[in-house]
């Protein structure tokens, strides 16, 4: 897994779409063959994905919304974002 | 609510119709004619009460689903339901046009079959010239008009030895996902086993391309592989277990727990309409017959593994025992496995025989 750059502008690939799950309750994202369930967290991120923030911007708001250190934030995010694109999920 | 989790996926068979005659297509032997497909309204109502039921995604398939002149109008009825669309086709019936009315009514995902590496192989597998190049032409198009494509490749003796190429052809029309997927021996594909089938060395190089290359365009490219049965020692896990996550219905509007269902004898399955969608996944013969465990016979109902793989797949152990209710076959538990890999192997390394297909 090659790390991502805070530079970078993550964005969901064509075709891949995140949801609420009424009937399960759960923010889900979903691909093709693939359903992902999303952790409060994971949706949190996501949900600030709008194809023109960076990562490093996306993590100081979310910073400041959860009231949390920026760099704790970070490494969790680059984890999962990283994650993401290994999973044919996000580009950035 | 239902008392079993909901389901996940919903296929679609619209019709079983298709231009296409792939010797290993997993459609019945007898297929069903134009005058027995649902409309529009029946589908639209099915997809109503699958999203509601919590049905996430429905896959638009065949036959050919294409050749419905109503398909813009049921993908954007399942868009509006909230349901993720994907369409399973051959696409050489799809042009710009016809493709940019289907990214508009809002699908999500198109997923073409290709029948190998060039042209004039692949035509020859699918009996339809220029099949190949149309193919291309159109799947080019899905990922530039804003929809996710997988290139969904079916692979056996006759393609295998250039999975490389069929990889490549991948990453160049610009395929988020590849499916590679041995032949699963249902259907039709079982009159052509011995004309499929791989010999050992040649699945080794296959799973070893697949590792390789997935490596190496791990975050470019998913590649799905699916393994094939008959050379394993353990069953697949079909349908992620009976009546656990998939729900598929057939062109003339019955229910099945899986699409090859009906190739059981002494199975009814209800048609939707006529009971509400949730009390068939419930509690309907076909779906309970072989859901969970408690319909096991030895090897299986003291197996650990029971919970793991539900002793595979019931029209493979029906198709190859005559029984539907024994151990898959392929599981090396088995009495029957070691014969009835020995057989298939046998066939591997045999000269291939001609194919056999539906329109002679």
């Amino acid at each position: 897994m090659t790390a991502l750059a805070l530079e970078a502008v993550p964005r969901l690939k064509p075709g891949v779409r995140r949801r609420y799950d009424a009937a399960r309750g759960q923010h889900i994202l979903l691909a093709p063959e693939r359903v992902l369930v999303l952790d409060d967290i994971a949706n949190a991120v996501l949900e600030k994905l709008d194809g023109a923030t960076a990562i490093d911007a996306l993590c100081a708001a979310l910073a400041k919304q959860y009231e949390t250190e920026v760099e704790t934030v970070q490494a969790d995010v680059l984890e999962l974002l990283a994650d993401l694109r290994d999973k044919g999920m996000i580009t950035a | 609510m239902t008392t079993h989790p909901p389901p996940m996926a919903l296929l679609a068979e619209l019709t079983h119709r298709c231009p296409l005659q792939c010797p290993y297509c997993s459609n019945p032997l007898e297929l069903l004619k134009a005058n027995a497909e649902r409309d529009t309204d029946f589908w639209k109502a099915v997809m109503d009460e699958a999203a509601a039921l919590g049905v996430l995604q429905i896959h638009f398939s065949g036959g050919e689903p294409t050749l419905r002149r109503d398909l813009p109008e049921l993908v954007a009825h399942a868009s509006k339901v909230g349901l993720y669309t994907n369409l399973i086709t051959s696409a050489v019936l799809l042009d710009e046009a016809k493709l940019r009315i289907l990214a508009e009514a809002g699908l999500d995902h198109v997923q073409v079959s290709i029948q190998g590496a060039d042209a004039q192989s692949a035509d020859r597998i699918a009996a339809y010239e220029g099949a190949h190049a149309k193919k291309l032409e159109v799947a080019r198009l899905v990922p530039q008009l804003g929809m996710a494509l997988t290139l969904n490749a079916v692979v056996h003796r006759q393609n295998l030895n250039r999975l490389d190429e069929i990889i490549n052809l991948a990453v160049e029309l610009g395929a988020g996902r590849l499916e590679v997927a041995h032949v699963q021996y249902h259907g039709w594909a079982l009159a052509n086993r011995a004309a499929l089938i791989p010999d050992e060395a040649a699945l080794a190089r296959a799973d070893a391309i697949v590792a390789e290359r997935r490596e190496a365009l791990r975050g470019q490219l998913v590649i799905d592989y699916v393994l094939p049965d008959l050379h394993a020692d353990l069953p697949k896990t079909c349908m992620d277990g009976w009546g656990s996550r998939f729900i598929n219905i057939a062109p003339d509007g019955r229910v099945l727990p899986c699409h090859a269902a009906d190739s059981i004898p002494g199975m009814s399955f209800e048609r939707a309409g006529e009971r509400e969608l949730g009390a068939i996944w419930d509690a309907s013969d076909a779906f309970q017959r072989f859901r969970g465990t408690e319909w096991m016979q030895e090897p299986c109902r003291s197996c650990d593994r029971r919970d793991v793989d539900f002793g595979g797949c019931r029209c493979q152990a029906l198709a190859l025992v005559g029984d539907a209710t024994a151990t898959d076959p392929v599981c090396h538990r088995s009495p029957h496995h070691a014969r009835i890999r020995e057989a298939a192997l046998a066939e591997a390394a045999a000269p291939p025989p001609d194919f056999r297909y539906r329109r002679p």
